[in-house]
């Protein structure tokens, strides 16, 4: 292994145990939800049960008549005000969507809000609801994307015309009809990456305060981006920013799902102004399943061409994408996020990359854990095993012979990005070796020569992905409208504790923690003495959250340059009181000491405590200690990984298992290793969760099937197998900790391991392809179809 | 209006409440113990599981009225005044816990597992505490926490 960096040099790669646990084992806990402040008014939402209606009447008398009930308010109550906002609007001729914060003369998606009541308890507030009266005329609801493109078929915006959103062609490295014209094999299929419910476990919850003495609104929600939410309620309520504070407390799981502006904060902030009097709402799961927005659901038409010794020659990748009824946040950039992930870890002369989004009757759609690079990376990783099969080769032979070798590094990808290091042969050999393939291939070909009921699939999958939203200047040429920096103060405070304020915002990922380690490798105080601050504009004025691994990619790199600039200010202050010149002071682990005479010597926390009397401070120098950086990144980074799984499925009932699952991943240099491992194993558990239980349904006429916890298979303990985890350390060229991204790893590369270990149980058979999720019914149908397709 | 009285966390308590009213909600908006929180409304989730006379229970599927005279604990009178419980010190050291939302109910199932079964096998545990969904951890740490709380409480 090459993991030989670090192991002792401090706190950095220690897997510390956390910070956070105390609390949240006690149940000392800060959810939204346990905040009670007196005189608080209760919301709750009348909401659409059909999934394309005019509205033609709404009687809200008997509700606003009932006890406990203050107001009841429809769209007319707010006319024309948004709900939520697009800000990636992907190309010049989108068609964009109002979303109204309450619906005024249509709904457009069963969940969709047609009416508020605000009471004085909550149960008054949800019986009140039953009181509204509304006469709907049913429209006819656009459900499947390909139907929503043909002519004449009923539109989800009827003044739009159209339910195309947009097309976004991509003009990638080369000419995919030339090297298709001197392929010996093309391989084209049709993958369905199904719709899922990001299913955190704390629902949504808000509450909206006026604060006291001055015209401030607070705002406490249950989101993963606090900074970005800020701005985006001042511009869509018009209350000047400078009177909004926003509070992420604890925040229990995120996976996208609070990567978002939702209607229901822009309402508890309007209402909590308008009122003068805080304002609660905490969603019940039932709500939560039909309004937080839904993730992935592309048709993926993807085609590959080879030489028939296996060289990879180009893909075309073809997806539409369904966006919902309307555009959130990211809504249509989330396919386009994986873009640049199709070719994977693979060299190929052309890529011809075209994608269109698609308005239906459906929740909106949005960025869910990878949020474009799983879909990616599935499509790939499938395709590929396809083209093995296609060949007659073995599939590991067949990506071997056209990843990106190891001294190949840095490389420049067909898609244009320049991948700065990996080592896929290291991450691999290790896996194999965990695995014990021989023995699994050989049980396997037992199996099959016996005709088993339960046959044995191995399924690989060999993942890149890109890390680290974003080089601001990236974004803007993509039409993003915000930057992609990150930002830390270090505080150095009188008595020697540290605040370390970054603009990172936790919701399960321990930064209390890591941050603790990184600083304290910089500065060199004890991780229990460095305090991290976080999630609240108030306290932490500038940040851009928590999404897209980026928040060690590239608010790492922030306290990095945060604590260096600390560093830098008390060794001028240490000179000064060691009277020699700065440039005599050395610095080591929080003690400054003179060359050559260490014992004249001071102590980081000592210059804290000078620099705050500033009795005795250097011309020119301004009290107090602190550090401050605000950091762009260089560039994306790209963690990668070999992750192979063992996969049994039984014939006769269509029943799958789990047997084995190896994940090597390689995400640079680890700051501490323990939490690294629990972002995998989280992370496959959700892209476990994909490929063999969840999937998001509904019927013809848009009402969600799996509409509650019992019919949304997210995985129970009993659904799973512990994990083989370990780990290769090829580190960053473009990140100065050297370290890559993890959050999203496990969630990326699992989805194909598993459908491909699927696919090879029972290819054999006929089956070339499974139906994610591979439940019993979608791999009996396989085998079925491929049994009438033999036998006609 | 009915009287209900019950011990939550050691301390006697008493209060009125609506028949209709849950047990997780008199602990959180009347009692103020807020530790427990609520993941569902169709009781798939345990995130609110406490203990009743003992035994593991889902607040949320249970009415206030229902515990008149009963003992309750729940994640906030786990601990004895200066020591954490084995279980909720092996979550810690295991790892067990990211976002810590679905913690108290996971730890509260797994106290009563241990009651029931104090040597388990890492089946046993997957199949005990299926009814508490965990979205953060995959399960791996809190199946190693809960082997480990057991190997510590049994002094091995
Ligand atoms: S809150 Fe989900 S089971 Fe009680
Ligand atoms: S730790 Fe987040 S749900 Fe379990």
């Amino acid at each position: 292994m090459t993991d030989t960096l670090n192991e002792t040099m401090g706190a950095i790669g220690r897997p510390l145990r956390r910070k956070e646990d105390a609390r949240l084992v006690t149940g000392n806990t800060n959810w939204t939800d346990n905040i009670q402040l007196p005189g608080t008014l209760h919301m709750a939402f009348l909401r659409s049960s059909i999934a394309h209606a005019k509205i033609t009447h709404i009687d809200t008398s008997a509700a606003k008549a009932a006890e406990g009930v203050v107001h009841v308010y429809t769209g007319a109550d707010f006319p024309g005000q948004p709900g939520s906002t697009c800000v990636w609007p992907v190309t010049d001729d989108i068609v964009l969507s109002h979303y109204p914060v309450i619906c005024e003369d249509e709904v457009k998606y069963v969940g969709d809000v047609v009416a508020v009541v605000i009471a004085t308890e909550k149960y008054l507030a949800t019986d009140a609801l039953d009181l509204i009266d509304v006469d709907y005329e049913v429209l006819p609801a656009v459900v499947d994307m390909e139907a929503a493109l043909a002519e004449g078929s009923p539109l989800v915006h009827s003044d739009k015309g159209t339910n195309h959103c947009y097309t976004a062609p991509v003009p990638f490295g080369g000419n995919y009809a030339e090297v298709k014209a001197k392929a010996d094999v093309v391989v084209t299929r049709r993958f369905i990456n199904q719709r899922l419910i990001p299913t955190t476990m704390e629902p949504r919850a808000v509450v909206a305060a006026p604060m006291g003495m001055t015209d401030e609104i607070t705002l406490w929600t249950a989101t993963q981006v606090p900074h970005v939410l800020r701005v985006l309620l001042a511009l869509l309520t018009g209350i000047p920013e400078n009177n909004l504070r926003v509070v992420a407390p604890d925040v229990g799981g995120g996976f996208g799902g609070k990567l978002q502006i939702y209607r229901e904060e822009v309402l508890a902030v309007l209402l909590a102004k308008k009122l003068g009097r805080p304002i609660k709402w905490t969603e019940t799961r039932s709500e939560s399943i039909l309004t937080m927005h839904h993730g992935r659901d592309q048709i993926q038409d993807i085609e590959i061409a080879a030489t028939s010794d296996g060289q990879i020659l180009g893909m075309q990748v073809h997806l539409l994408a369904d966006m919902g009824a309307y555009l959130q946040i990211i809504t249509p950039g989330t396919p386009l996020l994986g873009m640049f992930m199709y070719s994977g870890i693979y060299k190929m002369e052309a890529l011809d990359f075209k994608c269109t989004g698609v308005y239906t009757n459906k929740t909106p759609t949005d960025a869910y854990r990878g949020a474009g690079r799983p879909e990616a990376t599935f499509a790939v990783e499938r395709i590929v095993d396809e083209l093995a099969a296609e060949l007659g080769m073995d599939p590991m032979e067949l990506r071997k012979k056209n990843w990106i070798k190891h001294e190949e590094f840095p490389y420049t990808t067909v898609e244009g990005l320049t991948y700065d290091t990996g080592n896929y042969e290291a991450a691999t050999a290790r896996a194999l070796e965990l695995f014990g393939m021989e023995e699994l291939r050989a049980e396997q070909a037992v199996r099959r020569a016996s005709g088993d009921p339960v046959q044995l699939g191995i399924g690989i999958s060999t993942f890149t992905e890109m890390c680290g939203l974003a080089p601001s200047r990236t974004l803007g040429a993509l039409k993003y409208v915000a930057g992609g920096w990150e930002h830390c103060t270090i505080r150095a405070l009188p008595t020697g504790k540290i605040e370390l304020v970054t603009g990172t915002s936790p919701h399960g990922q321990g930064h209390a923690t890591a941050w603790s380690q990184i600083a304290s490798d910089i500065i060199g105080v004890p991780v229990e003495d460095i305090e991290v601050i976080y999630g609240d504009t108030g306290r932490s004025p500038y940040g851009m959250d928590t999404y897209g691994s980026r928040s060690l990619a590239v608010g790492g790199q922030a306290i990095k340059a945060a604590g260096e600039r600390l560093v830098e200010k008390a060794r001028i202050i240490a000179a000064h009181q060691l009277e020699v010149s700065p440039d005599d002071i050395e610095f080591n682990a929080g003690t400054y000491s003179v060359k050559g005479d260490p014992e004249k010597a001071t102590t980081i926390q000592a210059i804290a405590f000078e620099a705050f009397t500033a009795h005795n401070l250097p011309d020119g120098v301004e009290p107090t200690l602190s550090g401050e950086a605000t950091v762009d990144p260089m560039d994306f980074s790209y963690p990668h990984g070999t992750h192979l799984a063992a996969m049994e499925v039984d014939t006769e009932t269509g029943k799958v298992k789990l047997r084995k699952y190896v994940a090597v991943d390689d995400c640079g240099v680890q700051i501490n290793p323990m939490i690294v491992e629990g972002q995998v194993h989280g992370g496959l558990a959700q892209g476990i969760g994909q490929a063999m239980y969840e999937g998001a349904e509904y019927d013809s006429n848009g009402n969600l099937l799996t509409a509650s916890m019992g019919d949304y298979l997210i995985p129970s303990s009993a659904d799973l197998p512990s994990f083989i985890t370990d780990r290769t350390v090829t580190p960053s060229s473009t990140h100065p900790l050297g370290t890559k991204g993890i959050g999203e790893a496990g969630a990326i590369a699992s989805t194909p391991a598993i459908v491909n270990g699927v696919v090879d149980a029972i290819r054999h058979l006929g089956v070339n392809d499974v139906l994610m999720p591979t439940s019993p019914q979608n791999v009996y149908r396989a085998l079925q179809a491929a049994n009438k397709g033999g036998a006609a | 209006m009915t009287h209900i009285s019950a011990t939550v966390d050691g301390t006697h308590r008493q209060g009125e409440v609506e028949p209709r009213l849950l047990l997780v909600h008199w602990l959180r908006e009347n009692l103020g113990l807020v530790g427990t929180p609520i993941g569902c409304d169709t009781s798939n989730c345990g995130a609110c599981t406490v203990l009743v006379n003992g035994k593991s229970v889902k607040s949320c599927n249970v009415l206030a009225v229902q515990i008149d005279g009963a003992e309750v604990t729940t994640i906030q009178g786990l601990a004895s005044e200066d020591e954490w419980h084995p279980v909720q010190k092996a979550f810690k050291e295991c790892h067990g816990l990211q976002c810590g939302f679905c913690t108290p109910g996971m730890i509260m199932a797994s106290v009563d597992l241990l009651t029931e079964n104090p040597n388990p096998t890492e089946e046993e545990i997957r199949d005990g505490l299926h009814g508490n969904l965990c979205r953060c951890t995959g399960y791996h740490n809190i199946v190693k926490a809960v082997s480990h709380a057991a190997a510590e409480m049994s002094g091995s």
